[in-house]
């Protein structure tokens, strides 16, 4: 049957399993648009800026796993992408961006609305198609969402000149199979090598005090099982970075909660002093390796990744195991069933958990609460408790971030949703609401910041429009918070441009976009307006919260430093004879 | 706090440098649209200069083969050719620099030859090298030469006492030995 390239366009997103696109027309991507109209089939968010667009279609994707779609026109449009596109591609987020592209024949003429957006992406996307027969439509959308889901997810950018999506076809569309065939370069390898599955169960049944690593690559892969069953048959504690947060319940006595900058002591002692380093969908990152030459100095390293360009790139590692995170931990576990494979050191492994008990003792996360002022730690407590550890938790990128991090407890996968890699400032909010999109069924709370909420907040009204009841906690300290705590502790306080004490009334703003508005003042008020805010559920709610305006987050290790240089609460260092152990 | 022992001297994890020198890498690729830039793009976002790059087709229909020569240390070099198999559109890539391989590259170099004596000179070199004039005016000679870097860089050296006027260089392409000689024996 023939018909336009755009009807092609929309039939084969159908086909893929496409529920809901965001994103935001434009003269060039119309006749796509049209074809949603007319065809149907596919929900559409509108979203009030093109950033919010690709940021919703990345928090759909991080709560659900599936692909995360924003659809956007040529040039601005597509700029205004850049930021999810690239936020996708440092987290790997599977995600296909459409974008509307001036007709071929004007290409490269600065035609009106014109970017090269394929060229301005080469570098941020996993890959990217610029259509140029209108026969190919069905083969390249098939081989994006194929190409974004499989492997290391990523996004992949899909842009559609406006002539291709006019012309008329009677292609029909591919199976999965057909479309992906000519893909011949691009075969992920997912079972990893039997010869290093053995050398890594040796070493694992061998160590003394090993620890397990978690990032993202976990959750992505849905190992969840396999690294609850590996953590407790063979007793090994367990670190995950933030994007790796849910994969390992962090209420589980086992887990060490999170590593690195802001980790805890005992996640970062433990690293510190471990004889293995089980790295588990993870890749080494300045914010959790700090000086690299300090990083796990005594340990062996086995790390099992997807993407071999991920393994030995900061670190060299002892046992590099390439595949796909659980099938290789299901092969680890199998092979040390199959051996009756057993701790060979019984006696320090559990001697290793019993130091690491202590070190939780000691340095517990914590912090000083007050009745005067609102802590923001306790704020994130509160929600904790009013939402009982159940709900998804979006976050922007700064000091209210790593306070989520540490003071949320989040036991299931695809809990905590946030920008880990690019730290996009502005993430939170609309990736709260595609997030909320993806999981009706679960509560959704953002916290942001006021600096991170300001670059998003246009979508409060995205969240008005389609009733997505959102909650949004602000934790407002009239600062860029962060970067005022570094101005703090490296600057000498010298605080260049970082207050931001001239802000809107947020509550006034929420109710002029037609949500609700609450503010707190005291910490008494905090618990009423979360109850009151998980009862509203027909449309989004913005929870001002003042909070200590120079209240700091530690622990923290100093950039580019060792863990032993950690500083603790108050600015304080830790006792330095808790830190090591015997080799 | 007597629970904890304290170690004097704590070992460091190394941190492994590589040399810095010339490799010459392989790409296969898919013949697509983009996929020059896509690989430029990579190299260059290492912070790499490319020294030479030669690319063709291959004796299958879309499928073409690049060389790719770069200057660079070998631990990114090593990422840049992992990040060069992850590409959608690479079919497969070898770094040739320590596998026995062969190595070609054709020049064209025009050479001023305005005397009689001058042209005798730069033909007897060209023939030396086993080359051959490919063109002449009154007052140039130019000359093909194919060999390796080392042949390539000689008759240089001998032809810019007569003043080179123009050249051009394909840039290398280089191919796997089979029975991976140790030995480089010329044509």
């Amino acid at each position: 049957m023939s018909r336009k390239g755009a009807d092609i366009v929309i039939e084969t997103l159908i086909e893929e399993g496409v529920e809901y696109i965001f994103g935001l027309p434009g003269g060039a991507i119309m006749e796509v648009y049209d074809a949603l109209y007319r065809v149907g089939g596919i929900k559409h968010i509108l979203a009030r800026h093109e950033q919010g667009a690709g940021h919703m279609a990345e928090g759909y994707a991080k709560a659900t796993g599936k692909v995360g779609v924003a659809m956007v026109t040529s040039g601005p449009g597509a700029t205004n992408l850049v930021t999810p596109i690239a936020d996708a591609y440092m987290d790997s987020v599977p995600t296909v961006f459409i974008t509307g592209q001036v007709p071929l024949h004007l290409i490269g003429n600065d035609a009106f609305q014109e970017v090269d957006i394929i060229g301005i992406t080469r570098p941020i996307t996993k890959h990217s198609f610029l259509v140029k027969r209108v026969e190919d439509l069905p083969y390249v959308i098939r081989q994006a969402f194929h190409i974004a889901r499989t492997g290391r997810p990523g996004p992949v950018v899909i842009d559609l000149p406006k002539d291709i999506t006019q012309q008329l076809s009677d292609v029909s569309i591919p199976s999965k199979e057909e479309a992906i065939s000519s893909l011949i370069g691009y075969k992920p390898h997912l079972t990893g090598n039997p010869q290093q599955i053995k050398k890594a169960v040796k070493l694992i049944t061998e160590a003394k005090k090993p620890v397990l690593y978690v990032g993202g690559g976990a959750v992505n892969a849905e190992a969840q099982d396999e690294l609850l069953e590996l953590a407790e048959l063979m007793r090994i504690p367990v670190t995950t970075t933030t994007q790796g947060k849910g994969a390992f319940p962090e209420d589980h006595p086992l887990s060490l909660r999170m590593l690195g900058m802001h980790g805890t002591y005992y996640a970062n002692m433990a690293v510190y002093n471990c004889d293995l380093l089980i790295a588990v969908g993870a890749r080494f990152d300045d914010r959790v390796t700090g000086k690299v030459e300090e990083f796990a100095p005594n340990a062996k390293i086995i790390h099992i990744d997807i993407d071999p360009a991920s393994i030995s790139k900061n670190i060299i590692v002892d046992v590099p195991i390439v595949g796909d995170v659980k099938i290789v931990l299901n092969k680890i576990l199998e092979e040390i069933k199959k051996k009756g494979a057993k701790i060979l050191h019984e006696r320090e492994r559990e001697e290793w958990l019993e130091q690491i008990n202590k070190w939780k003792k000691m340095y517990p996360l914590t912090y000083k609460n007050s009745d005067k002022v609102i802590k923001p730690q306790y704020v994130i407590e509160q929600i904790y408790e009013v939402t009982r550890g159940e709900a998804i938790l979006s976050a922007g990128v700064g000091q209210h971030q790593m306070w989520t991090a540490m003071f949320y407890k989040f036991s299931f996968p695809r809990q905590f949703i946030n920008s880990g890699g690019l730290g996009t400032m502005g993430f939170g909010l609309p990736a709260g609401i595609g997030a909320k999109v993806g999981r009706p069924d679960i509560p959704v709370f953002v916290v942001d910041g006021d600096g991170s909420f300001m670059m998003t907040m246009q979508e409060v009204v995205t969240a008005v429009h389609y009733k997505i009841p959102v909650k949004v906690a602000i934790i407002n300290n009239g600062y860029l918070g962060m970067v005022r705590q570094w101005q703090e502790l490296f600057y000498e306080k010298r605080y260049s441009e970082v207050d931001l004490s001239i802000q809107p009334d947020f509550v006034k703003l929420a109710e002029a976009c037609g949500a609700v508005g609450f503010r707190a003042e005291k910490p008494s008020e905090v618990r009423e307006i979360l109850e009151e805010a998980m009862r509203i559920e027909d449309r989004p709610v913005i929870m001002d919260f003042h909070v200590d305006r120079e209240e700091n987050v530690f622990p923290m290790v100093p950039a580019g430093k060792s863990y032993k240089d950690m500083i603790l609460e108050d600015g304080k260092s830790p006792d330095v004879e808790t830190m090591y152990l015997v080799g | 706090m007597s629970e904890f022992t304290v170690i004097e001297t704590r070992k460091l994890r190394e941190v492994r440098k590589g040399a810095t020198r010339k490799h010459i890498i392989n790409v296969t690729v898919r013949n697509e649209f983009g996929v020059l830039a896509r690989i430029a793009t990579l190299i260059a976002g290492k912070g790499y200069n490319i020294e030479s790059l030669s690319v063709g087709e291959t004796h299958e229909k879309g499928i073409s083969r690049m060389t790719i020569e770069i200057i660079g240390d070998d631990i990114v070099i090593d990422q840049v050719v992992k990040q060069l198999r992850k590409l959608i559109d690479t079919i497969k890539v070898r770094d040739l620099t320590d596998i026995p391989h062969v190595e070609r590259e054709l020049v064209l170099i025009k050479v001023h030859t305005p005397t009689a004596r001058a042209r005798d000179e730069v033909l007897r070199i060209t023939e030396i090298f086993r080359g051959k004039v490919v063109d002449v005016s009154q007052e140039t000679y130019t000359v093909e030469v194919t060999g390796d870097e080392d042949k390539i860089r000689a008759i240089v050296e001998l032809l810019k006492p007569f003043g080179i006027k123009e050249m051009a260089r394909t840039g290398k392409i280089a191919m796997k030995r089979e029975l991976g000689w140790e030995e480089n024996p010329q044509d």
